[in-house]
C-alpha cells in the first residue's frame, strides 16, 4: 500500500507521507532559515542525526554571490514572538555546493532510515528570475538535492515590489525556473501582499508542485532613542504571535489551488500543526520554536503518529 | 585545567529543578540541581526559561529563552548570576525553590588555559562577572597559577556582586567603593606591573572594548566573553552576529560566545540581548 499523498485527505495525521513524489517519515519539517544543521551537528553531536526531528530539511536561503547578512543588531524580541532581520548570510551558491551540500549530505544519509536519506529541500533566491533560474538549474544537477524551495521575498531590482507580491510577476518568474528543473518545485509565498491565493495560482499556473506559507510579517521595533532598532531597518515577525494568521493564509489558499501546501507560522505544539493540517496543510514546518526547543519537531511528529 | 575540552550539549533540553535564590547585593544567584549535565568549561552557556509562566509579562514578553553564562558549578548543582533588567530577568527573579527551569546547554565556546605560564587577569564588569567566577575556580585548581582580579560596578549595591569571586580589586563609578573610576585604570597598572598577562573579560560592551583595544595596542592576549541578543544558543538563528575583523561577522553562540580580542574588529556598543 502506497503511503498517502500530502494534502489528500488521510486517516491520520501521523506516520509516512508522500509528497511530490518524495517519501516523507512523517509530516514535520523546518521553515527555511531557522534550523542549521550543521552548526547543530558540531554543537550537539552525533546525537543529531540519531534523533533528526525533521522529515525532510529545509535549507537556508542561498544566494548566486555570498552576503554577509545584515549589521547587528538583528533580532527584538516581540509580544508573543520575535521580529528578525537578519539579511540571509550564505556563502554564495558555489559556497554552498563545494562546502554546504558534502556536509549536509552525509548528516541526512545518516538521520535517514532504511538507506534512504532524509530529502534535503534547498531554498533559493535570486532578484530576478535569470538569477533564480540560474540557482535552481544548478540545483538540478546535483543529486544529493530533492527539491528546490523558491524565496520569492525579494524586491525587484526595478519595482521594489516583492517578486512574490505581484500575481503576474510571480508567475513568470516560477515559469523561468520550471524550464530548468525537474525537481519538485516549491513556492514559498509571501504574506506581506493583499491577495495571497492569487499569488498561489500564480505559482500554480506556472508548474509549481507546492507552496509554503508563511513567510515572516514585515515588522519594525523602534530604539530607545527613536529610530530603528533593526541594523536592516525593518524585519520580519515569527512565532506564536503570528499563528492566526497563517491558519488564515493556508485555508485560503489550500481552497484555491490544487497543488500540496506547506503551513507554518507560529507552531508550537501538535495541535497548532493538526490545525493547518485541518485546513489544507499538507506538510507543517516548524521554525521559531526550533529556537526556544531543537527537539520540538521531532516530539510534535511523534504526537501526530499517537 | 589543561583539557577544558567541551563535550557536545545534550540535544534535549533540561527541565531542572530550583534549590534556591540568594540575594547577592543588587544580584541574584539562582541555583538549580543539574547532575545530568556535561561538566561546562568556564565561559560555557546555557539557554534558560522558566518552566511556568515564560511570557504573559511586560508586553506579553519574554517569549524566546536566555542566554546565562554558567557562573558556577558545585557537585549537582549549576549557579546562574541574574541581574531584573527586563521581563525574561524578572520572572528567573521570581523563582523559588522547587520551581521548574529549562536548560539547553551546555553551549559555545568557553575559555582556554593560559599558555606560557602568564598570569591570568580577570577583568568583570556588572552582572558579566558571572563566568569570570568558574573560570577562578578552574585556574585555581592549579596552586601555581598566579590569578588576579579586577571587578568594576556602578555603585555599592551592585559591587557586593564581589563576593562570587575571591581577592577581587573592585571599582566603582561612584566611588562607593574601591578605586573611583573605570575598571581599565586598575587593569591598565596590572600591565604596567607585568604585562605577561593573558587577560579574561566579560561585562558591557564599552568595557569590552575598552578592555579590547588596551590588550591590543600593549600586544597582550585577551580572551572577550560576548553578549549579543540571539533566539536559539546552537547556531540557528544567526542573530547574535557580531563583526569581526577584516569583514563579516561571527556568530556569538557558536564562534564564541569567547572570542579572541585579535579576531574582533570592535565590541559592537550594539550588542545587548533580550533582558
Amino acid at each position: 500500500m502506497s503511503a498517502p499523498a500530502a494534502g489528500a485527505a488521510s486517516p491520520g495525521a501521523g506516520g509516512p507521507v508522500e509528497f511530490c513524489g518524495l517519501r516523507l517519515a512523517h509530516r514535520v519539517i523546518n521553515g527555511s532559515g531557522t534550523f542549521d544543521a550543521i552548526a547543530a551537528r558540531r554543537v550537539f553531536g552525533a546525537a543529531l542525526a540519531r534523533e533528526f526531528p525533521f522529515a525532510a530539511y529545509v535549507s537556508k536561503t542561498i544566494t548566486l554571490q555570498p552576503r554577509a547578512g545584515n549589521p547587528p543588531p538583528r533580532l527584538w524580541e516581540a509580544a508573543g514572538g520575535m521580529i528578525n532581520s537578519i539579511g540571509l548570510p550564505n556563502k554564495g551558491l558555489d559556497g554552498y555546493l563545494a562546502e554546504d551540500l558534502p556536509q549536509l549530505a552525509e548528516l541526512l544519509a545518516e538521520a535517514g532510515a532504511d538507506g534512504a536519506p532524509v530529502p534535503l529541500i534547498t531554498n533559493v533566491m535570486g532578484s530576478t528570475g535569470e538569477e533564480l533560474a540560474k540557482l535552481v538549474a544548478a540545483c538540478e544537477q546535483r543529486a544529493e538535492i530533492a527539491a528546490i524551495e523558491l524565496n520569492v521575498s525579494c524586491p525587484n531590482v526595478k519595482t521594489g515590489l516583492d517578486i512574490g507580491a505581484d500575481p503576474r510577476q510571480l508567475e513568470q518568474v516560477v515559469r523561468d525556473c520550471r524550464e530548468h528543473t525537474r525537481k519538485p518545485l516549491i513556492v514559498k509565498l509571501t504574506p506581506n501582499t493583499a491577495d495571497v491565493p492569487a499569488c498561489a495560482r500564480a505559482a500554480e499556473a506556472a508548474g509549481a508542485d507546492a507552496v509554503s506559507l508563511i513567510n515572516t510579517l514585515r515588522a519594525m521595533a523602534l530604539a530607545p532613542g527613536g529610530g530603528p532598532w533593526l541594523g536592516g531597518g525593518s524585519g520580519g515577525l515569527s512565532g506564536p504571535a503570528i499563528r492566526v494568521v497563517a491558519l488564515a493564509q493556508v485555508a485560503a489558499v489550500a481552497r484555491s489551488v490544487g497543488v500540496s501546501v506547506i503551513g507554518m507560522g507560529g507552531v508550537q505544539r501538535a495541535a497548532h500543526a493538526r490545525d493547518l493540517i485541518d485546513a489544507g496543510a499538507g506538510l507543517v514546518a516548524v521554525g521559531s520554536e526550533s529556537f526556544r526547543d531543537p527537539m520540538v519537531a521531532g516530539a510534535i511528529a511523534r504526537e501526530l503518529a499517537a | 585545567v589543561s583539557d577544558w575540552a567541551a563535550a557536545p550539549a545534550p540535544l534535549q533540553r533540561r527541565l531542572l529543578t530550583v534549590l534556591g535564590v540568594e540575594e547577592l547585593g543588587a544580584y541574584r544567584v539562582l541555583r538549580v540541581a543539574d547532575v545530568e549535565t556535561p561538566e561546562p568549561r568556564p565561559g560555557q552557556f546555557a539557554m534558560i526559561a522558566a518552566a511556568e509562566r515564560w511570557g504573559g509579562g511586560q508586553d506579553e514578553r519574554p517569549y524566546l529563552a536566555r542566554a546565562f553564562s554558567i557562573a558556577r558549578r558545585r557537585v549537582g548543582e549549576s549557579h546562574f548570576l541574574l541581574e531584573d533588567v527586563g521581563p525574561g530577568t524578572e520572572r528567573l527573579c521570581e523563582l523559588r525553590e522547587g520551581d521548574g527551569l529549562w536548560a539547553l546547554g551546555p553551549l559555545g565556546k568557553g575559555f582556554r588555559a593560559p599558555t606560557e605560564r602568564r598570569r591570568a587577569i580577570l577583568v568583570g564588569g556588572g552582572v558579566g562577572i558571572a563566568p569570570l567566577a568558574i573560570l577562578q575556580d578552574a585556574l585555581e585548581a592549579d596552586a601555581e597559577r598566579e590569578v588576579t582580579v579586577l571587578l568594576g560596578f556602578r555603585d555599592a549595591a551592585r559591587a557586593e556582586g564581589a563576593a562570587l569571586l575571591h581577592g577581587a580589586q573592585v571599582a566603582t563609578d561612584d566611588g562607593s567603593v574601591g578605586h573611583h573610576g573605570l575598571l581599565t585604570e586598575l587593569l591598565s597598572k596590572e600591565l604596567y606591573r607585568d604585562s605577561r598577562a593573558q587577560v579574561y573579560a566579560c561585562g558591557p560592551a564599552p568595557m569590552l572594548e575598552a578592555v579590547r583595544a588596551m590588550c591590543t595596542t600593549r600586544d597582550v592576549p585577551a580572551q572577550l566573553a560576548l553578549e549579543a541578543g540571539m533566539a536559539c544558543g546552537f547556531g540557528a538563528c544567526f542573530g547574535c552576529a557580531v563583526p569581526k575583523r577584516g569583514g563579516g561577522y561571527l556568530r556569538v553562540c557558536v564562534d564564541g560566545p569567547v572570542i579572541d580580542a585579535s579576531e574582533l574588529e570592535h565590541v559592537d556598543a550594539h550588542a545587548g540581548a533580550p533582558a
